[in-house]
């Protein structure tokens, strides 16, 4: 359950692009997630909710988006979805691939209204 | 409504710290693993037998995190290795500052191998870099052979797995082969080691390979 810890990291970095945090309301914060992450979106949500309960983030909403799986193929090149506990290229089936999408953690972009 | 362009990775704090680890260690020419598994897998015990095969070859130094007790660090100490026990009250995870903290009390003394033993735990140690050279999992035959598919991060982000306990396989119905097959799936660059700590059978094998990678760290670190 380190989702809480995750969802503090979120409100620090978003706090950090609010200097006056009583003059704006935060409708949205975008993040991506990478399904190949240990991150389980429901809990981070969860977490985002109670933490930000009672704190000029409360009526926020952390937008989750999450990121399939794309890999590049080292041996013929391709480039094509995986799952994450089979991770091999659909198009040759060679398992010597990069992960080029879906280890995200990222925070995107915030949505806010100017008080 | 407007929008505020953000892109940056939530763990970027703990990435930064890790990185400063990273360099500290490297500075000193102090070569460090991140020991993963799940609880009970027997890490500790790997890490006693490790100790006593390479103490008199290394210097060793050991941080070890746990949600309560030092009895980890206790185990170690007493082979006459330096050991700090990090107690996460019930984090399930370390992080770079954690570990930042504790290498502390080491950074005085002289020390060519750093055993970092992380929390028992799958899947969030998978997420945290602590500034370690490479992550080491260790999966007891027992466990079951299907592992590797259910948590498939942090076997692709480790270098080298332990199948460990397999003086227990003539009583499980699990195939150790599947379980090899099953990780090499996930991960096919993973160097991959069979032990037991009962018999020992093993742990020379996992030691000189340990030993070839301090020895290539140690000419490659600037």
């Amino acid at each position: 359950m380190h989702e809480v810890s995750i969802a503090q990291n979120i409100i620090e970095i978003v706090n950090s692009y609010l200097p006056e945090p009583n003059n704006v309301d935060v409708k949205t914060v975008n993040v991506k997630v990478g399904v190949f992450t240990s991150i389980m979106p429901d809990a981070l949500r969860f977490g985002y909710e109670v933490l930000t309960h009672g704190t000029h983030l409360q009526n926020s909403v952390l937008n989750i988006e999450e990121v399939s799986l794309k890999v590049k193929c080292n041996i013929c090149g391709v480039e094509t979805g995986a799952e994450p506990s089979f991770i091999f290229c659909n198009s040759c089936g060679s398992v010597d691939v990069a992960i080029l999408e879906g280890t995200e953690l990222n925070i995107s972009d915030i949505e806010i209204i100017n008080n | 409504m407007s929008l505020i362009t953000v892109e940056r990775k939530v763990l970027e704090s703990n990435n930064a710290i890790a990185e400063e680890n990273r360099l500290v260690l490297h500075g000193k020419k102090i070569f460090s693993i991140n020991m993963v598994s799940s609880p009970g897998s027997g890490k500790t015990s790997i890490i006693e037998k490790t100790v006593l095969n390479l103490k008199d070859k290394v210097n060793i130094g050991f941080i070890v995190g746990d949600l309560q007790t030092s009895l980890d660090a206790e185990r170690i100490d007493k082979l006459g290795i330096p050991s700090v026990q990090i107690v996460t009250n019930g984090a399930c995870h370390l992080d770079a500052s954690l570990v930042r903290n504790a290498y502390k009390e080491l950074s005085n003394l002289d020390i060519d191998f750093l055993i970092i033993e992380n929390v028992g735990n799958l899947v969030c140690t998978a997420e945290y870099d602590l500034g370690e050279h490479l992550k080491v999992v260790v999966s007891s035959v027992t466990e079951g052979d299907d592992k590797p598919l259910k948590y498939p991060i942090i076997f692709r982000k480790s270098m080298a797995l332990i199948l460990n306990k397999i003086d227990l396989l003539p009583y499980l119905t699990g195939s150790i082969d599947v379980l090899r097959t099953n990780a090499l799936s996930v991960n096919p660059k993973l160097q991959v080691f069979e032990t037991s700590c009962i018999s020992g059978v093993g742990i020379d094998e996992w030691c000189n390979w340990l030993l070839r990678q301090i020895a290539f760290s140690k000419d490659n670190i600037p």
